[in-house]
Protein backbone atom coordinates (compact mmCIF):
# COMPACT_ATOMS: atom_id res chain seq x y z
CA UNK A 1 0.00 0.00 0.00
CA UNK A 2 2.83 2.36 0.99
CA UNK A 3 4.79 1.30 -1.65
CA UNK A 4 2.09 1.58 -3.69
CA UNK A 5 1.62 5.00 -3.25
CA UNK A 6 5.23 5.90 -3.18
CA UNK A 7 5.62 4.51 -6.92
CA UNK A 8 2.50 6.63 -8.00
CA UNK A 9 3.55 9.30 -6.35
CA UNK A 10 6.97 9.11 -7.61
CA UNK A 11 5.81 9.36 -11.21
CA UNK A 12 3.20 11.75 -10.51
CA UNK A 13 6.28 13.28 -9.11
CA UNK A 14 8.65 13.10 -12.23
CA UNK A 15 6.09 13.86 -15.12
CA UNK A 16 5.25 17.27 -13.01
CA UNK A 17 9.27 17.98 -12.26
CA UNK A 18 9.77 17.56 -15.95
CA UNK A 19 7.05 20.25 -16.43
CA UNK A 20 8.52 22.65 -13.82
CA UNK A 21 11.84 22.32 -15.29
CA UNK A 22 10.77 23.13 -18.87
CA UNK A 23 8.94 26.21 -17.12
CA UNK A 24 12.05 26.66 -15.10
CA UNK A 25 14.14 26.60 -18.45
CA UNK A 26 11.95 28.78 -19.91
CA UNK A 27 11.83 31.63 -17.10
CA UNK A 28 15.58 31.12 -17.39
CA UNK A 29 16.01 32.14 -20.95
CA UNK A 30 13.56 35.03 -20.48
CA UNK A 31 15.03 36.69 -17.85
CA UNK A 32 12.51 36.10 -15.26
CA UNK A 33 11.00 33.76 -12.40
CA UNK A 34 7.86 31.45 -12.58
CA UNK A 35 5.08 32.99 -13.62
CA UNK A 36 1.72 32.21 -11.35
CA UNK A 37 -1.53 33.86 -12.65
CA UNK A 38 -4.02 33.72 -9.80
CA UNK A 39 -7.99 34.84 -11.02
CA UNK A 40 -10.44 35.69 -8.02
CA UNK A 41 -9.40 37.47 -4.50
CA UNK A 42 -11.77 35.96 -2.28
CA UNK A 43 -10.67 33.98 0.25
CA UNK A 44 -9.14 31.41 -2.06
CA UNK A 45 -7.44 33.04 -4.30
CA UNK A 46 -6.27 36.05 -2.17
CA UNK A 47 -4.96 33.29 0.13
CA UNK A 48 -2.93 31.26 -2.43
CA UNK A 49 -1.65 34.41 -4.06
CA UNK A 50 -0.01 35.30 -0.63
CA UNK A 51 1.10 31.64 0.18
CA UNK A 52 2.82 30.95 -3.32
CA UNK A 53 4.75 34.29 -2.53
CA UNK A 54 5.43 33.49 1.02
CA UNK A 55 6.79 29.48 0.50
CA UNK A 56 8.57 30.50 -2.69
CA UNK A 57 10.79 32.53 -0.73
CA UNK A 58 9.39 35.54 -2.94
CA UNK A 59 10.96 34.21 -5.91
CA UNK A 60 7.68 33.11 -8.05
CA UNK A 61 6.28 35.91 -9.68
CA UNK A 62 2.38 36.26 -8.85
CA UNK A 63 -0.50 38.52 -10.60
CA UNK A 64 -3.62 38.16 -9.05
CA UNK A 65 -6.68 39.24 -10.78
CA UNK A 66 -9.75 40.73 -9.19
CA UNK A 67 -12.14 43.28 -10.41
CA UNK A 68 -13.37 44.56 -7.56
CA UNK A 69 -11.56 47.24 -5.74
CA UNK A 70 -11.90 45.71 -2.17
CA UNK A 71 -11.99 42.50 -0.65
CA UNK A 72 -15.61 42.24 0.97
CA UNK A 73 -16.50 39.14 3.13
CA UNK A 74 -19.30 36.89 3.02
CA UNK A 75 -18.77 35.76 6.46
CA UNK A 76 -19.91 37.68 9.01
CA UNK A 77 -22.24 39.88 6.24
CA UNK A 78 -25.58 38.50 7.39
CA UNK A 79 -24.76 40.63 9.90
CA UNK A 80 -24.79 43.51 7.53
CA UNK A 81 -28.23 42.29 7.09
CA UNK A 82 -29.55 41.98 10.83
CA UNK A 83 -27.55 45.69 11.03
CA UNK A 84 -25.10 45.09 13.75
CA UNK A 85 -22.48 45.03 11.48
CA UNK A 86 -21.91 47.67 8.46
CA UNK A 87 -20.41 47.25 5.20
CA UNK A 88 -16.99 49.14 6.45
CA UNK A 89 -16.76 46.11 8.76
CA UNK A 90 -16.65 43.47 6.07
CA UNK A 91 -14.74 45.32 3.36
CA UNK A 92 -10.74 44.94 3.56
CA UNK A 93 -7.99 46.55 1.31
CA UNK A 94 -5.64 44.22 -1.02
CA UNK A 95 -2.47 47.00 0.17
CA UNK A 96 -0.90 44.34 2.09
CA UNK A 97 -0.63 41.24 -0.58
CA UNK A 98 0.85 44.15 -2.81
CA UNK A 99 3.27 46.32 -0.24
CA UNK A 100 4.36 43.17 2.15
CA UNK A 101 4.27 40.47 -0.35
CA UNK A 102 4.79 41.62 -3.26
CA UNK A 103 1.60 40.49 -5.64
CA UNK A 104 1.22 42.29 -8.70
CA UNK A 105 -2.55 43.24 -8.11
CA UNK A 106 -4.20 43.61 -11.48
CA UNK A 107 -7.74 45.44 -11.54
CA UNK A 108 -9.51 43.73 -14.26
CA UNK A 109 -12.22 40.97 -15.11
CA UNK A 110 -10.68 37.55 -16.98
CA UNK A 111 -12.67 36.96 -20.01
CA UNK A 112 -10.99 34.24 -21.73
CA UNK A 113 -8.26 31.45 -20.62
CA UNK A 114 -6.29 29.74 -23.32
CA UNK A 115 -5.03 26.43 -21.49
CA UNK A 116 -2.82 25.47 -24.39
CA UNK A 117 -1.03 28.85 -25.12
CA UNK A 118 -1.50 29.22 -21.51
CA UNK A 119 -2.58 32.56 -21.52
CA UNK A 120 -5.70 34.80 -20.00
CA UNK A 121 -7.46 37.73 -21.57
CA UNK A 122 -8.97 40.60 -20.22
CA UNK A 123 -11.85 42.65 -20.48
CA UNK A 124 -9.51 45.62 -21.40
CA UNK A 125 -7.82 43.75 -24.06
CA UNK A 126 -4.65 43.12 -22.66
CA UNK A 127 -2.98 39.23 -21.92
CA UNK A 128 -1.06 37.86 -19.77
CA UNK A 129 0.61 34.53 -20.02
CA UNK A 130 1.37 31.96 -16.49
CA UNK A 131 3.15 29.05 -16.09
CA UNK A 132 0.83 28.16 -13.59
CA UNK A 133 -2.69 29.20 -13.58
CA UNK A 134 -5.19 29.37 -9.78
CA UNK A 135 -8.22 29.95 -10.87
CA UNK A 136 -10.63 31.00 -7.77
CA UNK A 137 -13.54 32.53 -9.21
CA UNK A 138 -16.01 31.75 -6.63
CA UNK A 139 -19.94 30.63 -7.85
CA UNK A 140 -22.45 32.51 -10.03
CA UNK A 141 -26.10 31.79 -10.13
CA UNK A 142 -28.34 29.78 -12.31
CA UNK A 143 -30.62 31.72 -12.95
CA UNK A 144 -32.24 30.16 -16.01
CA UNK A 145 -33.71 27.91 -13.56
CA UNK A 146 -36.10 30.47 -12.40
CA UNK A 147 -37.92 32.10 -15.64
CA UNK A 148 -39.35 34.76 -13.97
CA UNK A 149 -36.04 36.41 -13.01
CA UNK A 150 -34.95 37.31 -16.76
CA UNK A 151 -37.40 40.02 -16.94
CA UNK A 152 -36.53 43.38 -17.30
CA UNK A 153 -35.20 44.95 -13.59
CA UNK A 154 -36.49 41.09 -12.06
CA UNK A 155 -32.90 40.93 -10.64
CA UNK A 156 -32.58 44.14 -8.99
CA UNK A 157 -35.88 44.06 -7.20
CA UNK A 158 -35.38 40.44 -5.74
CA UNK A 159 -31.81 40.04 -4.31
CA UNK A 160 -29.87 36.87 -3.68
CA UNK A 161 -27.12 39.20 -1.30
CA UNK A 162 -25.25 35.68 -1.80
CA UNK A 163 -21.94 37.31 -2.76
CA UNK A 164 -21.35 39.85 0.04
CA UNK A 165 -21.44 43.81 -1.95
CA UNK A 166 -24.32 46.05 -3.20
CA UNK A 167 -26.81 43.13 -2.82
CA UNK A 168 -26.23 43.23 0.67
CA UNK A 169 -27.03 46.90 1.21
CA UNK A 170 -29.74 46.83 -0.89
CA UNK A 171 -31.64 43.57 0.97
CA UNK A 172 -30.64 45.59 4.35
CA UNK A 173 -32.65 48.67 2.90
CA UNK A 174 -35.40 46.53 1.66
CA UNK A 175 -35.88 45.34 4.90
CA UNK A 176 -35.44 48.79 6.70
CA UNK A 177 -38.20 50.21 4.22
CA UNK A 178 -41.06 47.28 4.81
CA UNK A 179 -43.51 48.05 7.10
CA UNK A 180 -44.10 46.06 10.74
CA UNK A 181 -46.06 43.31 10.30
CA UNK A 182 -44.82 42.83 6.68
CA UNK A 183 -43.44 38.86 5.60
CA UNK A 184 -39.78 38.71 4.53
CA UNK A 185 -39.25 35.01 2.70
CA UNK A 186 -36.35 33.69 1.90
CA UNK A 187 -35.83 30.39 -0.40
CA UNK A 188 -32.98 28.34 -0.30
CA UNK A 189 -31.65 26.02 -3.24
CA UNK A 190 -31.06 22.42 -3.40
CA UNK A 191 -27.64 21.24 -2.21
CA UNK A 192 -24.46 21.78 -2.46
CA UNK A 193 -24.60 25.78 -2.74
CA UNK A 194 -22.57 28.34 -1.36
CA UNK A 195 -22.02 28.58 2.56
CA UNK A 196 -24.32 25.61 4.01
CA UNK A 197 -25.82 27.17 7.53
CA UNK A 198 -25.80 31.03 5.73
CA UNK A 199 -29.30 31.14 4.85
CA UNK A 200 -30.75 29.45 8.08
CA UNK A 201 -28.01 32.54 9.98
CA UNK A 202 -29.79 35.05 7.66
CA UNK A 203 -32.90 33.86 9.17
CA UNK A 204 -31.60 34.45 12.65
CA UNK A 205 -30.36 37.82 11.44
CA UNK A 206 -33.51 38.73 10.03
CA UNK A 207 -35.97 38.00 12.91
CA UNK A 208 -33.10 39.62 15.05
CA UNK A 209 -33.88 43.20 13.09
CA UNK A 210 -37.27 42.36 13.14
CA UNK A 211 -38.04 41.43 17.02
CA UNK A 212 -36.18 45.04 17.06
CA UNK A 213 -37.75 47.00 15.30
CA UNK A 214 -40.81 45.08 13.40
CA UNK A 215 -42.10 42.62 16.03
CA UNK A 216 -45.34 41.72 13.85
CA UNK A 217 -43.42 40.71 10.97
CA UNK A 218 -42.62 37.03 9.84
CA UNK A 219 -39.96 34.99 8.50
CA UNK A 220 -40.56 32.57 6.16
CA UNK A 221 -37.62 30.04 5.27
CA UNK A 222 -38.44 27.68 2.31
CA UNK A 223 -35.99 25.31 1.43
CA UNK A 224 -35.51 22.95 -1.00
CA UNK A 225 -33.57 20.47 1.13
CA UNK A 226 -35.68 17.74 3.16
CA UNK A 227 -34.37 19.72 6.09
CA UNK A 228 -32.00 22.25 7.74
CA UNK A 229 -28.47 21.12 6.14
CA UNK A 230 -26.51 22.53 9.02
CA UNK A 231 -26.58 23.04 12.44
CA UNK A 232 -30.29 21.47 12.39
CA UNK A 233 -31.05 21.86 15.74
CA UNK A 234 -29.10 24.67 17.57
CA UNK A 235 -30.73 27.18 14.63
CA UNK A 236 -34.06 25.61 15.59
CA UNK A 237 -33.73 26.11 18.59
CA UNK A 238 -33.27 29.54 17.85
CA UNK A 239 -35.99 30.11 15.75
CA UNK A 240 -38.29 28.49 18.34
CA UNK A 241 -36.75 30.01 21.47
CA UNK A 242 -35.78 33.33 20.59
CA UNK A 243 -37.62 34.15 17.62
CA UNK A 244 -41.17 32.50 18.87
CA UNK A 245 -43.93 32.84 16.14
CA UNK A 246 -41.90 35.39 14.06
CA UNK A 247 -39.86 32.87 12.17
CA UNK A 248 -41.27 29.68 10.10
CA UNK A 249 -39.39 26.52 8.57
CA UNK A 250 -41.03 24.73 5.71
CA UNK A 251 -38.30 21.87 4.05
CA UNK A 252 -38.92 20.25 0.42
CA UNK A 253 -40.08 23.31 -1.25
CA UNK A 254 -38.26 23.86 -3.83
CA UNK A 255 -38.88 27.39 -5.93
CA UNK A 256 -39.02 26.90 -9.70
CA UNK A 257 -39.76 30.74 -10.51
CA UNK A 258 -40.38 34.02 -9.65
CA UNK A 259 -42.51 36.88 -10.61
CA UNK A 260 -40.69 40.16 -9.55
CA UNK A 261 -43.48 42.02 -10.42
CA UNK A 262 -45.90 40.99 -7.33
CA UNK A 263 -42.63 39.19 -4.97
CA UNK A 264 -43.98 35.82 -5.79
CA UNK A 265 -42.36 32.72 -5.31
CA UNK A 266 -43.62 29.55 -6.86
CA UNK A 267 -42.83 25.92 -6.15
CA UNK A 268 -42.73 22.89 -7.85
CA UNK A 269 -45.35 21.38 -5.97
CA UNK A 270 -46.75 23.70 -3.13
CA UNK A 271 -48.87 26.64 -3.77
CA UNK A 272 -47.36 30.29 -4.46
CA UNK A 273 -46.09 32.82 -1.39
CA UNK A 274 -46.57 36.58 -1.74
CA UNK A 275 -43.66 38.73 0.48
CA UNK A 276 -42.96 42.19 0.96
CA UNK A 277 -39.42 41.27 0.78
CA UNK A 278 -38.58 38.18 -1.23
CA UNK A 279 -34.98 36.66 -0.80
CA UNK A 280 -34.05 34.49 -3.56
CA UNK A 281 -31.20 32.07 -2.89
CA UNK A 282 -30.68 31.32 -6.79
CA UNK A 283 -29.03 27.48 -7.54
CA UNK A 284 -25.33 28.15 -8.24
CA UNK A 285 -22.15 26.69 -10.07
CA UNK A 286 -18.87 27.55 -10.37
CA UNK A 287 -18.30 30.85 -11.72
CA UNK A 288 -18.74 31.50 -15.36
CA UNK A 289 -14.61 31.49 -16.67
CA UNK A 290 -14.65 28.18 -15.03
CA UNK A 291 -17.45 26.50 -16.77
CA UNK A 292 -16.76 28.85 -19.97
CA UNK A 293 -13.29 27.42 -19.95
CA UNK A 294 -14.89 23.58 -19.85
CA UNK A 295 -13.23 22.81 -16.20
CA UNK A 296 -16.99 22.51 -15.11
CA UNK A 297 -17.12 19.03 -15.73
CA UNK A 298 -19.34 17.41 -13.17
CA UNK A 299 -23.04 17.90 -13.92
CA UNK A 300 -21.73 20.79 -15.95
CA UNK A 301 -22.17 22.85 -12.43
CA UNK A 302 -18.43 22.29 -10.92
CA UNK A 303 -15.06 21.99 -11.05
CA UNK A 304 -13.33 18.10 -10.66
CA UNK A 305 -9.85 18.47 -9.11
CA UNK A 306 -7.26 16.27 -7.84
CA UNK A 307 -7.35 17.14 -4.03
CA UNK A 308 -2.99 16.67 -3.62
CA UNK A 309 -2.51 19.56 -6.07
CA UNK A 310 -6.20 21.78 -6.95
CA UNK A 311 -5.00 20.84 -10.73
CA UNK A 312 -8.29 20.89 -12.37
CA UNK A 313 -8.39 17.34 -13.84
CA UNK A 314 -10.46 18.66 -17.30
CA UNK A 315 -6.99 20.54 -17.77
CA UNK A 316 -3.58 20.85 -17.16
CA UNK A 317 -1.53 24.00 -15.89
CA UNK A 318 -4.67 25.37 -14.30
CA UNK A 319 -5.94 24.80 -10.44
CA UNK A 320 -8.90 25.45 -9.02
CA UNK A 321 -9.90 26.40 -5.83
CA UNK A 322 -12.70 27.29 -3.12
CA UNK A 323 -17.00 27.31 -3.50
CA UNK A 324 -16.05 26.41 -7.64
CA UNK A 325 -15.37 22.93 -7.11
CA UNK A 326 -16.86 19.62 -6.91
CA UNK A 327 -16.36 18.66 -3.34
CA UNK A 328 -15.41 16.06 -1.39
CA UNK A 329 -17.50 14.38 1.11
CA UNK A 330 -18.58 16.80 3.48
CA UNK A 331 -16.42 19.04 2.67
CA UNK A 332 -17.86 22.91 2.96
CA UNK A 333 -18.29 25.22 0.25
CA UNK A 334 -17.00 28.21 3.01
CA UNK A 335 -14.94 30.78 3.24
CA UNK A 336 -12.54 28.90 6.06
CA UNK A 337 -12.26 25.49 3.45
CA UNK A 338 -11.14 28.09 0.24
CA UNK A 339 -8.95 29.62 2.29
CA UNK A 340 -7.28 25.78 3.32
CA UNK A 341 -7.66 24.94 -0.36
CA UNK A 342 -5.66 28.12 -1.31
CA UNK A 343 -2.55 26.92 1.01
CA UNK A 344 -2.49 22.97 -0.14
CA UNK A 345 -2.67 24.71 -3.46
CA UNK A 346 0.12 27.11 -3.22
CA UNK A 347 2.78 24.68 -1.24
CA UNK A 348 1.80 21.86 -4.47
CA UNK A 349 1.99 24.40 -6.88
CA UNK A 350 5.70 25.86 -5.21
CA UNK A 351 6.78 22.35 -5.32
CA UNK A 352 5.48 22.08 -8.94
CA UNK A 353 7.71 25.04 -9.75
CA UNK A 354 10.51 23.81 -8.82
CA UNK A 355 10.80 20.26 -9.53
CA UNK A 356 9.74 18.89 -6.60
CA UNK A 357 6.94 16.12 -5.77
CA UNK A 358 3.88 18.07 -4.16
CA UNK A 359 2.72 16.54 -0.53
CA UNK A 360 0.61 13.83 -0.21
CA UNK A 361 -0.34 13.84 3.00
CA UNK A 362 -2.63 16.72 3.60
CA UNK A 363 -5.04 17.24 6.40
CA UNK A 364 -6.88 20.50 7.35
CA UNK A 365 -9.63 21.85 9.45
CA UNK A 366 -13.04 23.72 8.87
CA UNK A 367 -14.72 26.05 11.33
CA UNK A 368 -18.16 27.82 10.41
CA UNK A 369 -19.58 30.25 12.77
CA UNK A 370 -23.19 31.62 13.02
CA UNK A 371 -24.74 34.20 14.34
CA UNK A 372 -27.81 33.36 15.39
CA UNK A 373 -28.72 36.99 17.07
CA UNK A 374 -26.57 39.99 17.27
CA UNK A 375 -24.13 38.76 19.82
CA UNK A 376 -24.35 34.47 20.43
CA UNK A 377 -23.12 31.97 17.82
CA UNK A 378 -23.27 28.34 17.21
CA UNK A 379 -20.52 26.64 15.24
CA UNK A 380 -19.51 23.09 13.21
CA UNK A 381 -16.29 22.29 12.81
CA UNK A 382 -14.69 19.43 11.14
CA UNK A 383 -10.92 17.54 9.87
CA UNK A 384 -10.03 16.65 6.77
CA UNK A 385 -7.43 14.25 5.42
CA UNK A 386 -6.49 13.30 2.18
CA UNK A 387 -7.48 9.30 1.51
CA UNK A 388 -4.66 7.81 -0.84
CA UNK A 389 -7.33 4.87 -1.96
CA UNK A 390 -10.12 7.22 -2.50
CA UNK A 391 -8.15 9.84 -3.85
CA UNK A 392 -10.02 12.96 -2.09
CA UNK A 393 -10.94 14.08 1.34
CA UNK A 394 -12.58 12.60 4.20
CA UNK A 395 -13.53 13.75 7.33
CA UNK A 396 -11.60 11.88 10.64
CA UNK A 397 -14.22 10.06 12.43
CA UNK A 398 -14.43 10.83 15.73
CA UNK A 399 -13.11 14.46 15.21
CA UNK A 400 -15.77 17.66 14.49
CA UNK A 401 -19.20 18.50 15.84
CA UNK A 402 -21.53 21.14 16.78
CA UNK A 403 -21.74 23.48 19.79
CA UNK A 404 -23.89 22.34 22.48
CA UNK A 405 -25.66 25.60 22.80
CA UNK A 406 -25.77 29.37 21.51
CA UNK A 407 -23.27 31.47 23.38
CA UNK A 408 -21.80 35.31 23.18
CA UNK A 409 -18.57 33.77 24.07
CA UNK A 410 -18.89 32.25 20.63
CA UNK A 411 -19.45 35.04 19.21
CA UNK A 412 -16.45 36.56 20.66
CA UNK A 413 -14.67 33.87 19.04
CA UNK A 414 -16.25 34.20 15.90
CA UNK A 415 -15.17 37.91 15.38
CA UNK A 416 -11.53 36.81 16.49
CA UNK A 417 -11.87 34.23 14.02
CA UNK A 418 -12.69 36.63 10.86
CA UNK A 419 -10.17 38.81 12.04
CA UNK A 420 -7.52 36.24 11.84
CA UNK A 421 -8.76 34.73 8.78
CA UNK A 422 -9.07 38.10 6.87
CA UNK A 423 -5.09 38.70 8.16
CA UNK A 424 -4.17 35.02 7.35
CA UNK A 425 -5.81 35.50 3.81
CA UNK A 426 -4.96 38.95 2.98
CA UNK A 427 -2.15 40.70 5.51
CA UNK B 1 27.09 -5.15 -12.37
CA UNK B 2 23.55 -6.36 -12.42
CA UNK B 3 23.98 -7.48 -9.21
CA UNK B 4 25.18 -3.90 -8.04
CA UNK B 5 22.67 -2.71 -9.53
CA UNK B 6 19.90 -4.32 -8.02
CA UNK B 7 21.90 -4.30 -4.50
CA UNK B 8 21.71 -0.51 -4.90
CA UNK B 9 18.21 -0.09 -5.81
CA UNK B 10 17.13 -2.77 -3.38
CA UNK B 11 18.98 -0.57 -0.50
CA UNK B 12 17.86 3.10 -1.92
CA UNK B 13 14.08 1.28 -1.38
CA UNK B 14 14.96 -0.17 2.08
CA UNK B 15 16.32 3.31 2.99
CA UNK B 16 13.09 5.12 1.07
CA UNK B 17 11.14 2.91 3.11
CA UNK B 18 12.75 3.07 6.45
CA UNK B 19 12.50 7.20 5.86
CA UNK B 20 8.71 6.70 5.29
CA UNK B 21 8.26 5.15 8.23
CA UNK B 22 10.32 6.18 10.86
CA UNK B 23 11.88 9.63 10.65
CA UNK B 24 9.39 12.42 11.21
CA UNK B 25 7.62 13.72 8.17
CA UNK B 26 8.68 16.15 5.62
CA UNK B 27 9.47 19.47 7.01
CA UNK B 28 6.71 20.91 3.70
CA UNK B 29 4.31 18.96 4.97
CA UNK B 30 4.26 19.61 8.59
CA UNK B 31 4.46 23.65 7.37
CA UNK B 32 0.99 23.38 5.55
CA UNK B 33 -0.33 21.30 8.24
CA UNK B 34 0.17 24.19 10.17
CA UNK B 35 -1.11 26.33 8.17
CA UNK B 36 -3.97 24.49 8.46
CA UNK B 37 -4.33 26.42 12.01
CA UNK B 38 -3.67 29.56 10.73
CA UNK B 39 -6.91 30.40 9.90
CA UNK B 40 -7.93 31.19 13.60
CA UNK B 41 -4.55 31.18 14.93
CA UNK B 42 -2.60 33.72 12.46
CA UNK B 43 -0.02 33.31 9.92
CA UNK B 44 2.92 31.07 11.14
CA UNK B 45 0.77 31.31 14.34
CA UNK B 46 1.40 34.97 14.99
CA UNK B 47 -2.70 35.51 15.74
CA UNK B 48 -4.66 39.28 15.62
CA UNK B 49 -6.42 39.87 18.67
CA UNK B 50 -8.87 38.00 20.26
CA UNK B 51 -7.01 34.23 19.14
CA UNK B 52 -4.46 32.73 21.27
CA UNK B 53 -0.88 32.61 19.38
CA UNK B 54 1.01 29.66 18.84
CA UNK B 55 4.57 30.89 17.10
CA UNK B 56 7.61 30.54 19.99
CA UNK B 57 5.26 29.24 22.16
CA UNK B 58 6.76 26.22 24.01
CA UNK B 59 6.58 22.40 22.07
CA UNK B 60 5.94 20.22 25.17
CA UNK B 61 3.04 22.53 26.65
CA UNK B 62 1.63 23.06 22.90
CA UNK B 63 1.62 18.64 22.85
CA UNK B 64 0.17 18.24 26.04
CA UNK B 65 -2.75 21.21 25.23
CA UNK B 66 -3.73 19.27 22.48
CA UNK B 67 -3.41 16.26 24.27
CA UNK B 68 -6.07 17.49 26.81
CA UNK B 69 -8.31 18.44 23.95
CA UNK B 70 -7.84 15.19 22.22
CA UNK B 71 -8.55 13.05 25.02
CA UNK B 72 -11.47 15.44 26.64
CA UNK B 73 -9.23 16.10 29.81
CA UNK B 74 -9.87 19.48 29.07
CA UNK B 75 -13.18 20.85 27.26
CA UNK B 76 -13.07 23.89 25.10
CA UNK B 77 -15.94 25.18 22.68
CA UNK B 78 -13.92 23.89 19.46
CA UNK B 79 -10.46 22.72 20.25
CA UNK B 80 -11.78 19.69 21.56
CA UNK B 81 -13.51 18.67 18.22
CA UNK B 82 -10.56 19.83 16.19
CA UNK B 83 -7.81 17.94 18.46
CA UNK B 84 -9.29 14.56 17.63
CA UNK B 85 -8.96 14.83 14.35
CA UNK B 86 -4.91 15.17 14.19
CA UNK B 87 -2.86 11.78 15.29
CA UNK B 88 -0.22 11.77 17.98
CA UNK B 89 2.82 11.74 15.52
CA UNK B 90 0.94 15.25 13.64
CA UNK B 91 0.53 16.88 16.87
CA UNK B 92 3.97 16.78 17.81
CA UNK B 93 5.24 17.90 14.33
CA UNK B 94 2.90 20.67 14.28
CA UNK B 95 3.73 21.69 17.83
CA UNK B 96 7.32 21.59 16.94
CA UNK B 97 6.53 23.86 13.57
CA UNK B 98 4.91 26.56 15.87
CA UNK B 99 7.62 26.50 18.64
CA UNK B 100 10.32 27.17 16.38
CA UNK B 101 8.64 30.50 14.99
CA UNK B 102 9.14 34.16 16.18
CA UNK B 103 6.80 35.43 18.61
Amino acid sequence: MKRRQFIQGAGTGSALGAMGLMSGCASIGSGSSAKVVVVGGGYGGATAAKYVRMWSNYGIDVTLIEPNPSFISCPISNLVIGGSKTMADVTMSYDNLVKRHGVKLVKDFVTQIDPEKRLVKLASGSEISYDRLILSPGVDFMMETLPGMGKAGAQDKVLHAWKAGAQTVALRKQLEAMPDGGVYAMSIPLAPYRCPPGPYERACQVASYFSKAKPKSKVLIFDANDDVLSKGALFKKAWSDRYKGMVEYQGKHNAVDVDAATNTLKFEFQNDVKAAVLNVIPPMRAGDIAVKTGLATANKRWCEVDFLTFESKAAKNIHVLGDAIQIAPAMPKSGHMANQHGKTCAAAVVAILSGKEPNTLPIYNNTCYSFVSAEEVVHVASVHAYDAEKKTMLTVPGSGGVSSQASALEGVYAMAWARNIWADSLA
Amino acid sequence: MKTAIALALSLLCAVTSANAQTQSPDPLQVRSWAAGCANCHGTDGRAEPGMISLAGSNKDDLVKKMQDYKTGRVQATVMHQLAKGYSDAQIVAIAGYFAAQKK
